[in-house]
């Protein structure tokens, strides 16, 4: 993939922003419920910090400015100059909001709404301590206050027993200084805390000489013999002359590090010319270590990886005066690097450094989807491909020989286990919907001046990634429908004996092999009589239909059917919860609804834990090869002739124990025409189904089967009783029944010759066909 | 051998970019995400430079330095802090704490470059 490293990198901002903004929103949260521990506090400015820093690197400029506000103002909380009240936290979370916000719309090179932003930063200036201002005021000149200690440039300090001979040479002739400036006389001495600091005289020499002609001149007189010298202390001074016409920013530059560790004067050679000829001849440092010297000198870390340096640094200063010194190549084993291994006490390095670099390779990788995508595809395939191969062999014959027969099942639980694994690769928490909502509740909570606690519970619930993006619009609608339509104000339930503040529940769990979603409230419950009373007026349902508490209440799923008195601009009018359902239902989910007055409503939603796979029966109706859902299947049985009665001309119902349910001739509602086989003759498959139980005649069973979901609205267009297709062991196309469809449409055929009889015994999927 | 990089950063992004820089720029890199990954990093590598954040988890870039001064393992090597120009005081603290330098946020590459090369060989 040779795309644009930056691109990937600002990719990875994004997401990173994504999980920083969460991290931001689950601390303020915590602020909010009274954490006031410093981790909390730091991570909410950690995570405002690092959106700061990515946008500052690619350049982000309002993302920049709004969060370099909002970080001022943690920073002061968490240095207790702020105190983290209601009023401060309420305007972190809305900060938090903008931020989001400033985030999104950077992502897509959009621009936030400015005058939110400065509303909101305004706000945010405000709570900052007065005076705050100082602190964040440049810092002092670097050069303040250090003393100048004049610094003897001699020779003649040399212990003898040092036996170094130190050959006078000077430099290559300095090339002429320009007239016009006088030249820099630098004088450096450095302090212990220099090499404490890892910081090294000689590299900043090396600098130096980068910048121009240097002339280097050491003071070596406080140097002891080695018998007596300390390895980490500070010797040697340096006397450093440049040409007037290097730029003080320069030189100064060139100390930046190491300023506050040294003594340090930097000025103009007034004098021009005769000082330097009085001091001591200059000398190739170069000649400070020779062979023996290095041999004889008894590890003194620090010194020695100095001389080193030292010869290395003005090296290349005779051949090329003005080239950096440095090679551009980070790469040569210089001496620094050899010394310092020295120093750092024999045998680790290299061999130890890269065996174990992988020991900390962090225990994530990311993956490009498209490649985990391709992965899914292929074991699909092999999935379908594997179904093919035992079916081929059992066709052959061979499947009866024992060990064929077992290897084949061997092969199955393998490619169901590689399966299992590559979709566990896509599973994702659904906290990533999960943690979008606390801002709608807080917006919706605003807009409608109702006071609500969001309570989230198992967002680490996972399931396919297909899904958790999908499942952000229905529960965004059941949170909007839960707050706009399901609580009362804060007056009223006070005047019910309620607390004022109202509570929403969003949870996630794992229910046999699917994941249900629930979106509760402690509202006033489903007002039935206001519902009826709307649905016969809209006409879905006849005025004198007898309905139960669940039939009433599941009407609101029903299209169009909207009972809020005033159409708030939360809910609106037009998305209502018959499209929550249609969404849902595209899902191979269902959405109910249970209902108590005055106490609340609960919608459930449940839905598939990945829409790649299904495990399904596969029947034959006609000559068609057909797959239901085994999810919806509760049983299978072969009516007995007397089970099946007929209700009406089109309706038949089966007997079941004590229950008689509706009984579909599957072909029929498919439109492959009627069963030529009588029910006692067929299978009957009893399913659930949003509006209860129902059996579905089929011709017969061949066999359960986990068949890989190919799109039918993608390769066909979308069919109403069919959710999907499949490709069989026999490479032939199956389709995949969705149930729920498949009844409405068998309602709706029989509603059409017999509307009188179907209406009141089943408003719902009367209302639901439309 | 091209030199050893250890940078450690909380933030993916600024880690990626460093990475991407220091690679670019014929190093080995090694990441690690706050200052205790950092010096678990350290039992296992020798960097030649250390490059750190301030603000991290678990263990902040003070926190880390110190350790690693008052450490065998990598106590004379280079560190540089990430800063940013509005942090005189953290520089001062992470210059007390025993940084060797800093690079001011948001890094431009080819300062990065030049503030390794000037603490490294």
């Amino acid at each position: 993939m040779a795309e644009d490293p930056m691109e990937a990198i600002r990719a990875t901002f994004f997401i990173e922003c994504d999980e920083l903004l969460a991290q931001l929103e689950e601390g303020l949260l915590a602020m909010e419920q009274g954490a006031a521990d410093s981790e909390t506090i730091n991570s909410v400015f950690r995570a405002v910090h690092s959106v700061k820093g990515g946008a500052g690197a690619f350049g982000l400029d309002p993302l920049v400015r709004f969060s370099h506000v909002f970080e001022t103002l943690m920073d002061q909380i968490r240095a207790g100059k702020v105190e983290a009240t209601e009023a401060v936290v309420a305007a972190l979370l809305r900060a938090a909001d903008m931020l989001a916000d400033h985030v999104a719309a950077a992502r897509t090179g959009a621009v936030a709404d400015e005058a939110r932003s400065e509303q909101i930063g305004a706000a945010l200036m405000a709570l900052t301590v007065e005076g705050s201002a100082q602190a964040f005021e440049p810092e002092p000149s670097e050069i303040e206050g250090l003393d100048f200690k004049p610094m003897t440039i001699a020779m003649d300090g040399l212990s003898d027993d040092m036996a170094i001979d130190f050959t006078p040479i000077a430099f290559e002739p300095a090339a002429p200084l320009p007239v016009a400036e006088a030249g820099w006389v630098i004088n450096f001495k450095p302090h212990n805390a220099l090499y404490a600091k890892a910081n090294d005289a000689a590299l900043v020499l090396r600098e130096l000489t980068g910048l121009g002609e240097a002339t280097v001149t050491v003071d070596d007189s406080a140097l002891t013999g080695l018998d007596v010298m300390e390895p980490r202390q500070a010797y040697m001074a340096w006397t450093i002359r440049l040409p007037g016409s290097v730029a003080e920013d320069d030189i100064r530059d060139a100390f930046a590090f190491v300023d506050e560790d040294c003594d340090l004067t930097i000025a103009r050679d007034v004098e021009a010319g005769p000082e330097m000829a009085e001091a001591p001849a200059d000398f190739d440092i170069s000649a400070l270590i020779q062979p023996p010297i290095a041999e004889e000198t008894p590890a003194p870390d620090l010194l020695g990886s100095l001389l080193a340096q030292v010869q290395d640094a003005p090296a290349p200063a005779p051949q090329a005066p003005r080239a950096p010194p440095a090679s551009p190549s980070p790469a040569p084993a210089s001496p620094v690097a050899v010394a310092v291994a020295v120093a750092d006490v024999a045998p680790k390095s290299d061999a130890a450094a890269t065996g174990a670099a992988q020991a900390v390779i962090p225990q994530t990788i990311r993956v490009d989807l498209d490649r985990v995508d391709r992965l899914i595809n292929l074991v699909g395939e092999m999935v379908i491909n594997q179904a093919m191969l035992a079916q081929r062999v059992m066709e052959s014959g061979a499947g009866k020989a024992a060990d064929v027969n077992l290897a084949l099942t061997e092969l199955e639980l393998l490619t169901r286990g590689i399966q299992d694994s590559v979709m566990a690769i896509r599973a994702q928490p659904v906290k990533s919907v999960f943690q979008r909502m606390p801002r709608l509740v807080r917006e919706v909570g605003e807009a409608t001046g109702k006071r609500v606690r969001l309570v989230t519970e198992g967002e680490g619930t996972e399931v396919d990634k297909t899904v958790v993006e999908r499942l952000s619009d229905p529960i965004t609608h059941m949170i909007r429908n839960a707050i706009d339509h399901g609580l009362e104000t804060p007056a009223e339930r006070e005047a019910n004996g309620k607390p004022g503040e109202g509570v929403v529940r969003l949870t996630a769990a794992h229910r046999s092999g699917r994941i249900v979603i629930e979106v509760s409230d402690d509202g006033r419950g489903v007002d039935r009589v206001r519902v009826k009373a709307k649905a016969v007026e809209n006409g879905l349902i006849a005025a004198d239909a007898q309905l139960s508490d669940e039939e009433i209440d599941n009407l609101i799923f029903a299209p169009g059917f909207s009972t809020a008195a005033a159409v708030s601009d939360i809910s609106g009018r037009g998305v209502g919860m018959d499209v929550v359902k249609r969404s849902v239902q595209s899902l191979g989910g269902r959405i109910s609804i249970i209902s108590t007055p005055g106490q609340g409503s609960r919608f459930s939603l449940s839905l598939p834990l990945t829409l790649a796979v299904l495990d399904g029966m596969v029947v034959t109706v006609g000559n068609q090869t057909l797959v239901a859902p085994l999810t919806a299947i509760i049983e299978s049985l072969r009516p007995r002739p007397g089970d099946v009665r007929p209700l009406g001309p089109n309706h038949r119902v089966l007997q079941i124990r004590d229950e008689y349910v509706p009984l579909i001739d599957t072909g029929a509602a498919l439109g492959f025409g009627a069963s030529s086989l009588s029910p006692s003759e067929g299978v009957a498959l009893l399913v659930e189904c949003e509006i209860g139980r129902v059996a579905l005649m089929v011709d017969h069973i061949q066999g359960q089967r986990q068949v890989v979901i190919k799109s039918l609205e993608t390769n066909y267009q979308s069919t109403e009783g069919v959710a999907a297709a499949t490709i069989l062991g026999d490479g032939r196309v199956a389709l995949i029944l969705d149930i729920d469809g498949l009844v409405a449409t068998h309602r709706r055929g029989a509603a059409r010759s017999d509307v009188q009889s179907s209406v009141p015994q089943s408003p719902i999927p009367m209302a639901l066909a439309g | 051998m091209s030199l050893t990089i250890l940078a450690v950063d909380d933030s993916r992004t600024i880690r990626e970019m460093l990475g991407h820089t220091l690679r670019s720029a014929g190093y080995r890199v090694v990441m690690a995400e706050d200052g205790v990954a950092g010096l678990e990093a350290l039992e296992l590598e020798t960097p030649d430079v250390i490059v750190t954040d301030i603000n991290m988890p678990r263990l902040d870039g003070f926190g880390f330095i110190e350790a690693v001064r008052a450490g065998v393992r990598a106590q004379s090597k280079p560190i540089l802090v990430l800063t940013t120009e509005s942090e005189p005081e953290k520089k001062a603290r992470a210059r007390a704490a025993g940084a060797t330098g800093w690079i001011v946020k948001p890094f431009d590459p080819v300062k990065l470059i030049d503030a390794i090369k000037r603490v490294a060989a």
